[in-house]
């Protein structure tokens, strides 16, 4: 097969990037930004034998995809920050029960209805704590398109071998902004599949007895082995019980299969990081603004560098502590209230030296704007 | 294959209430299964939460106990990917037609062949006998102390506007008939909804004075006739019992098979 290059949304490269990576099944519920992803899926689908479903709300698509993931397939689920919201009790569902799924949410302003068409990335703590009870969550993003490609196989990837949801965070710059993507040969990205049980029939499966290395085969939904899923805690049957130690052993699984594989997860991008005095943190479409910014002053022989986060969650404290080390100055760019900003001050030893270059305002975060935050800290002046 | 052979004994004794009419729902469909003698393996039990939807823990079918009110919702997703299984969803007045009412109404209108289950004490008995969306106008429930003014869904009535392609109705006094609709219900190809009046003696037949569980099924005798019977037309009053409709409509598993062909030759 010959090389495909496309001018696309955001939103296409993640439907083609889904379906490299093995979607057999998607259902959602219009909202925008994120509704191109709903119509191409509408269309790609069932070329290849695959299912769309268009459900009555964004909660029935995150259930009709747990449901079809149980069975074998590969799923996803697109929405923005209102059916995100209404996701959140499914999300947990499949933190608990351990399903593999994708759900994009293509960021709008928010609280509420907000700014539907408008750039924002204000649901970034909602990812990482939406659902109710303590919870481990991979969340993941890209700047462009090329890199939005690899993320979102990467997505899929993640919820295979974690056996988990995992979040990809878009927004809406990323989501309709046209841009060049080049759709890499089959093979090219290594493509991570269903981890099976190797128990025959017959044989007393346990669908949540994790291996030593932490990971649960699984054995399709509805094939040879017959056994219970449920959201109350479990044993590794799959049936309810409150019995404590079973109760923490399995909330501390859960806690650990992603907290202690943070070195594997984190996905990150730097630039000019070695002799940076001043280091961006960014993500998302606000990166893009931020690399313009490094390459513009990099030129002028500024000491300005750039890291940027593929993996927001589990936040890499370690890289970011480590990357950030000698740097006088470390600016947070990002399109909200200092979400990562926070996560950024823990990360690092000194905290004073960490600012925010932000605008809420539902307007892209420009390279002018970062600048005159810039000129600030260096005491230089807007 | 004998009824104890679909229960899980592991997970015995059950957690309802002496009296409640929730046991004989699971003995009547477990009948209904035998009867049509269905391999294990073939059935998928999808339930939500709440006592009736405990009722899926108890079988030894492939089973996925979810969240409120959304059973029907997680069942699409396994029916479309696996449409040769057979979907029961057991739900309770509350979850299928409360938190789950758009899910119930949309399930209906698709026809997916899905067999529903609502299994009406007119109760919340889980959380202990606030009112219901069945409860009814007079009635008292915990969150109801000076009476209900919330009027009740006619389910079947309900059913059929949405699209259902088989709707009955049947109570736990009347086992046999349960058994023998639900065997239908299973059988039928599209969306079916089998209405069961349960007794929840615990809240239910408290809060409102209905005596004991055996009062409570006696009553059901007495306030339910078979459709279009001479006794209902003499008494308006009474709730009619059996199947009200049973019809042959495309079924979505099937139409969207139609739409991956006209997909793979458009492309
Ligand atoms: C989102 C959500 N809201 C509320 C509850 C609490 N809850 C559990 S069961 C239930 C009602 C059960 O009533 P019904 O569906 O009629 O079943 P029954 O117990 O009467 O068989 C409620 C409100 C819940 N589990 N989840
Ligand atoms: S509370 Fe009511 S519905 Fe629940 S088990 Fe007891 S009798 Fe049955
Ligand atoms: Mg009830």
């Amino acid at each position: 097969m010959k090389n495909q290059i496309k001018f696309v949304q955001g939103n296409e490269a993640c439907v083609e990037a889904a379906l490299y990576a093995g979607l057999d099944f998607f259902a959602g519920y219009p909202i925008t930004p994120s509704t191109e992803i709903a119509e191409h899926m509408a269309v790609r689908l069932p070329q290849i034998g695959g299912r769309f479903l268009q459900m009555e709300d964004e909660i029935a698509s995150l259930c009709a995809i747990i449901g079809a993931s149980l069975t074998g397939n590969k799923v996803m689920t697109a929405t923005s920050g209102p059916g995100f919201s209404l996701m959140q009790e499914a999300l947990g569902y499949a933190i608990m029960t351990e399903i593999p799924c994708v759900i994009v949410n293509v960021q709008r302003g928010g609280p509420s209805t907000g700014l539907p068409t408008h750039a924002s990335q204000g649901d970034i703590n909602q990812a990482r704590w939406g659902t109710h009870g303590d919870h481990a969550i991979i969340a993941l993003t890209a700047s462009n398109h090329q890199d939005l490609f690899d993320i979102t196989v990467e997505a899929f990837n993640l919820a295979e071998t974690y056996r988990t949801p995992v979040i990809l965070m878009l927004d809406e710059i990323t989501g309709h902004m046209r841009e060049r993507l080049h759709i890499p040969k089959p093979g090219k990205i290594p493509i991570v599949s269903r981890l099976k049980t190797s128990v025959k029939q017959g044989v007393d499966y346990h669908p949540y007895l994790p291996r030593e290395d932490g990971r649960l085969p699984m054995s399709d939904f509805g094939g040879i082995h017959r056994y219970n899923v449920t959201g109350l805690f479990h044993d590794m049957w799959g049936f309810p019980t409150d019995n404590p130690q079973i109760v923490h052993g399995l909330l501390r699984h859960l806690l650990d299969k992603i907290g202690n594989n943070v070195h594997l997860i984190a996905k990150y991008k730097e630039y000019y990081l070695e002799d940076a005095t001043t280091i961006l943190v960014s993500y998302g479409s606000s990166a893009r603004s931020a690399l313009h910014l490094v390459n513009n002053r990099r030129n002028r022989g500024e000491r300005l560098g750039l890291l940027e986060l593929q993996t927001l969650w589990p936040f890499p404290y370690g890289i970011v502590r480590e990357k950030c080390a000698n740097a006088r100055h470390v600016l947070v760019v990002e399109m909200n209230m200092g979400q990562i900003l926070r996560e950024v001050k823990i990360a690092v030893e000194d905290p004073e030296k960490v600012f925010l270059a932000n605008r809420i305002d539902g307007m892209f975060i420009t390279p002018t704007d970062i600048r005159n935050i810039l000129r600030l800290i260096q005491g230089k002046g807007v | 294959m004998a009824i104890k052979d679909y229960l899980r004994e592991r997970f015995f004794p059950h957690m309802w209430c002496p009296g409640c009419g929730h046991g004989t729902v699971l003995n009547c469909m477990l009948r209904a299964i035998e009867n049509l003698a269905l391999e294990k393996n073939d059935i998928v039990m999808v339930s939500g939460i709440g006592c009736s939807a405990r009722i899926s823990g108890y079988v030894d079918f492939h089973t996925l106990h979810t969240i409120h009110g959304r059973a029907l919702a997680f069942a699409t997703g396994v029916k479309m990917s696996r449409p040769d299984l057979n979907l029961i969803v057991p739900m309770g007045d509350g979850d299928a037609l409360a938190i789950g009412g758009n899910h119930f109404i949309h399930a209906a209108r698709r026809n997916i062949d899905i067999t529903a289950i609502i299994m009406n004490n007119r109760i919340y008995g889980m959380t202990g006998g606030q009112f219901s969306p069945l409860t009814g106008y007079g009635k008292l429930a915990t969150t109801a102390p000076y009476t209900n003014i919330d009027h009740a869904f006619d389910t079947v009535s309900l059913a059929i506007a949405a699209g259902a392609s088989f709707v009955a109705r049947t109570t736990t006094y009347h086992a046999r008939q349960m058994t023998d609709i639900i065997q239908k219900a299973i059988q039928h190809k599209g969306f079916s909804v089998v209405e069961v009046l349960t007794q929840c003696p615990t809240y239910f037949g408290r809060k409102n004075k209905e005596g004991s569980a055996a009062e409570m099924m006696e009553n059901y005798k007495n306030i339910t006739t078979p459709i279009g019977s001479k006794k209902s037309q003499e008494n308006p009053e009474l709730i009619e019992r059996g199947i009200f409709v049973e019809k042959e409509m495309p079924e979505y598993c099937s139409e969207y098979k139609k739409i991956i062909q006209k997909a793979v030759k458009g492309k």
